[in-house]
């Protein structure tokens, strides 16, 4: 614990790639494989469930501290972190301990799950007595399943590479799917060759960086296969072994969600990997994404709904065909290839080929752009020809041309403090628009601002606060934000009748005035148009 | 029969001795606990502060004024108000007001911390019927680490970035925390600069006769200096200036309270945060008042709410304080304090001036 506490220090002090590259190349160069397995597991962002209760562990927290429930709420307040809070509040350590981070992970973390309420806080109790700020704080993170740490895979997958001569791009691939961390994984992950056991491993999903600059800077359009970016999930359907396995983009097995999909990879040829996006498909158009929505919360998938809200894959690429990787194989190939497939299997209705749109000139693509939000997608994906399916977000051989977000300008009406990094702040902020001579609240925003606007916005707050609600403040409706959302659409979810989607702040708008802030009713105009 | 002091528009006012201790306007008579701007304001007519308070203090609020030194301890009396100045430990020079009239004692700590500080005499518990504490850091959250413990991870974060090559940039407020902080490192791990702010106090600190290690300023270094083996000693203003660019690759940290915060260390991006404060922490403040005896504690600027409620259900009678003061900030830049209480449930009417 105490070397995996010091690395996930070494990463958290530093914004240097390099940096923390070295740091996790030391890290893994001298601890035991059973640490390091369990490390990359948390690393790129895997993490057990809760395993305890909020509630319960700041009781025995609180009781370790001996301080009341009430100095505990203030601290939290102060530090917006509940485990740095109870890390920062207990007593210094009465020992210290070397047992390493597997131990603790498999002896003392996992079990929690099983353990009864006394035998939990025996354990928790005698860990916090062993370990010293900085491993607590790690700890009750692992704990919280709050584990996050300034890594992106890619990082852990380089140091990985230096340490064992493996390409990085077959590391990337064998970090995918369904793993538990153990000596034989590490083993496994770090071997020069490696029969791939796993049949459900999904390939690494090649991501595009938005353009830019103009658009014709991409040279000749025929170099270019343009096609419809449409807003769902994104996810891989892989028939091996006669089974099938779908994944979504944050590597979670779904295929369970997804019985219609269950159902296509039924159709495909063994060894087969298809690349696509989930949408709400009904009458061969999509739904809106909320219909999608209604139907990810729900944990019983019964009959209306599935008739109400009806899934197909837009199939984007082929990844694995015949059992092979065809990763490499120029876009053409894949793209007739998966046209095969499509065709083969399209008469279920639940899969569509992402056609190419074939224009003569940019400027005629410009033109359709327009129609995007009518046609219900967020603009273009350009993929140069002949270029093979990378891994991660490259620049170069994909991009994406997403249409100018809507936007509005509102008024800022409460504000929160926001967490970890922005605790104590207030960064987390309600806006309002005008409904008459009222204003009703629209939507929240937290990001978008500047770390120096966020200081004067705050530094306004406290000074304009009207009421206190909790955390949560009523602030006298001053400062004029122009939001920047993606999609719009009724609900009777929100006191406005209005949801937007992925809602930010574009600018601060201080050359307006509250009483130029737009209005419902414009707002409702764009529901109309969308 | 009101309080023997009582907060007006100006500051903290002793109606019976026509003085003000720390007011935040230009007054008649100021006692001055010590000479932080937010306690030591410019324009007062007459000054009275500790001996060793003197000389920062004519540097804060000007050559020409009208400063009467006082040795700590010494007992002398205002229009028959009893009046001595007693060590507080904050920095140098700093002192806590003991004010006695009729038999009524008030000790004025202004800020002040218990930890061992050899720039400045440490801190001495006076007996008193109403203390004035600050809170700046009264949550349990803040407890300070071992000062050897502080110094032994600046002395290894300078050498690290000699290894990699890098300057170490420690920003450190100017007055107190920068010569605190040149007192505890170790000079022999290479050469130290200051700001021109930094080395403007570390002249008057050595002239008063503290002893701190040598340093030079950066302004007057040759072009040709190799920073990667420096150390360079800023006030938080100087983050983000071009005046840092002068160094090449630098490592930078900040030397504060507050970098007991993950939170608070990160959204100011720098790479390395030392938790070194000139305020009691939590333990000190409960040390400090319970060794005043005091059966009224009146608190100040910080995190009032909970220390006062805190205080009283540990059986004091505890009350909010009004007061401009800011307790730790950073020169130059908005103030970084959090302000987590609410207005005063109770505040101390205001008199008028």
């Amino acid at each position: 614990m105490r070397a995996f506490a010091q690395l996930f220090t070494a990463l958290d002090e530093t914004t240097k790639t390099n940096e923390k590259i070295a740091a996790l190349t030391a890290y893994f160069a001298s601890v035991p494989p059973a640490d390091a397995a369990w490390a990359i597991h948390f690393l790129i962002g895997r993490r057990p469930k809760r395993l305890i209760e909020t509630r319960k562990l700041v009781e025995w927290a609180v009781a370790e501290a001996e301080i009341p429930d009430w100095l505990f709420g203030e601290s939290y307040q102060a530090v917006g972190d509940l485990a740095e809070t109870i890390s920062l509040l207990l007593p210094a350590p009465t020992t210290s301990s070397e047992l390493p981070l597997h131990y603790w992970v498999e002896e003392r973390l996992l079990p929690l799950k099983e353990w009864d309420d006394a035998k939990r806080r025996e354990s928790l109790v005698t860990a916090w007595r062993a370990m010293n700020e900085r491993q607590r704080f790690v700890w009750n993170k692992l704990i919280t399943g709050g584990f996050r740490v300034g890594v992106s895979q890619s990082l852990v997958v380089r140091a990985m590479a230096a340490v064992s001569g493996v390409d990085a791009a077959v590391l990337a691939h064998r970090l995918m799917g369904d793993w538990m961390p153990s000596v034989e994984f590490y083993e496994r992950i770090l071997a020069k060759e490696s029969a791939d056991a796993d049949v459900s491993r999904p390939y690494p999903f090649f991501l595009a960086y938005p353009i830019e600059g103009p658009i014709d800077a991409l040279g000749d359009i025929h170099h270019w296969q343009a096609e419809w970016k449409w807003d769902g999930i994104r996810a891989q359907l892989i028939r091996r072994q006669w089974r099938t396995f779908l994944w979504s983009r944050g590597e979670e097995l779904i295929t369970e969600r997804f019985p219609e999909l269950e159902a296509l990879g039924g159709l495909f040829p063994e060894g087969t990997a298809v690349d696509g996006e989930i949408l709400p498909w009904k009458n061969g158009m999509p739904l809106p994404f909320a219909q999608m929505q209604r139907r990810i919360g729900r944990k019983v998938l019964g009959p209306k709904i599935l008739a109400d809200v009806p899934v197909s894959l837009l199939a984007y690429d082929l990844l694995e065909w015949g059992g092979e990787d065809v990763r490499e194989r120029p876009l053409e190939w894949r793209r007739e290839t998966l046209e095969q497939l499509v065709s083969a299997t399209k008469s279920t209705g639940r899969i569509v080929l992402s056609e190419p749109v074939n224009t003569a000139s940019w400027g005629d693509l410009t033109t359709l752009r327009r129609e995007a939000r009518a046609r219900g997608v967020e603009g273009f994906m350009l993929k140069r020809k002949g270029s093979s399916y990378r891994v991660g977000r490259k620049r170069g051989d994909w991009w994406k041309w997403k249409i100018e977000p809507y936007s509005v300008d509102a008024v800022l009406i409460y504000a929160q403090p926001g967490n970890g990094r922005r605790a104590s702040l207030f960064t987390d902020y309600t806006f309002g628009v005008w409904d008459g001579a009222t204003l009703v609240p629209f939507a929240k925003a937290y990001s978008g601002l500047t770390d120096e606007e966020i200081r004067k916005v705050d530094a306004f707050i406290r000074r304009n606060t009207i009421e206190k609600f909790g955390p949560v403040r009523s602030v006298r409706p001053e400062l004029v934000f122009e939001l920047a959302f993606e999609g719009i659409q009724k609900s009777s979810r929100h006191r406005s009748g209005i949801a937007v989607r992925f809602p930010r702040m574009a600018r601060w708008r201080t050359d307006k005035k509250p009483e130029d802030a737009d209005t419902l009713e414009t707002i409702r105009a764009l529901i109309a148009g969308a | 029969m009101s309080a023997l002091l009582q907060v007006n528009a100006n500051g903290l006012y002793c109606a019976v001795g026509a003085f003000y201790i720390d007011p935040w306007r230009p007054v008649p008579r100021a006692i001055v606990t010590h000479a932080h701007s937010d306690h030591a304001h410019w324009g007062c007519a007459a000054y009275l502060c500790s001996t060793p308070c003197q000389s920062v203090l004519r540097s804060r609020v000007g050559s020409d004024s009208n400063i009467e030194p006082r040795p700590y301890g010494e007992s002398f009396d205002i229009n028959g108000v009893r009046i001595s100045l007693h060590p507080a430990g904050h920095i140098l020079g700093s002192a806590q007001i003991r004010v006695e009239s009729r038999g009524e004692v008030w000790v004025v700590s202004g800020d002040y911390k218990l930890e061992p500080d050899s720039t400045c005499t440490p801190f001495e518990p006076v007996r008193c019927h109403t203390f004035v504490t600050e809170s700046t850091f009264g949550l349990p959250i803040y407890r300070w680490g071992a000062p050897s413990e502080t110094a032994a991870d600046m002395n290894a974060w300078w050498k690290s970035n000699q290894q990699s090559g890098k300057a170490s940039v420690l920003f450190a407020y100017s007055l107190g925390k920068a010569q605190r902080v040149l007192a505890a490192i170790d000079p022999a791990i290479g050469p130290i600069f200051g700001h021109g702010a930094v080395e403007k106090l570390n002249r008057i600190y050595r002239e008063t006769g503290i002893a701190l290690p040598e340093t030079h300023y950066a302004g007057s270094a040759p072009a040709a200096t190799d920073w990667s083996r420096a150390l360079i000693l800023a006030p938080p203003s100087a983050h983000g200036s071009t005046w840092i660019r002068r160094f090449g690759t630098v490592s930078t940290a900040f030397a504060s309270g507050w970098m007991r915060i993950r939170g608070t260390r990160r959204r100011r991006s720098i790479d390395r945060g030392f938790v070194v404060s000139d305020h009691a922490d939590w333990p000190g403040l409960i040390t400090a008042i319970d060794a005043t005896g005091a059966e009224c504690v009146l608190v100040t600027h910080g995190y009032r709410a909970p220390l006062v409620r805190w205080l009283c259900e540990h059986g004091r009678n505890a009350k909010a304080l009004e007061t401009r003061y800011d307790g730790e900030r950073d020169e130059g830049t908005e103030s970084e304090t959090p302000e987590p209480d609410s207005p005063d449930p109770d505040p101390i009417p205001q008199v008028p001036a």
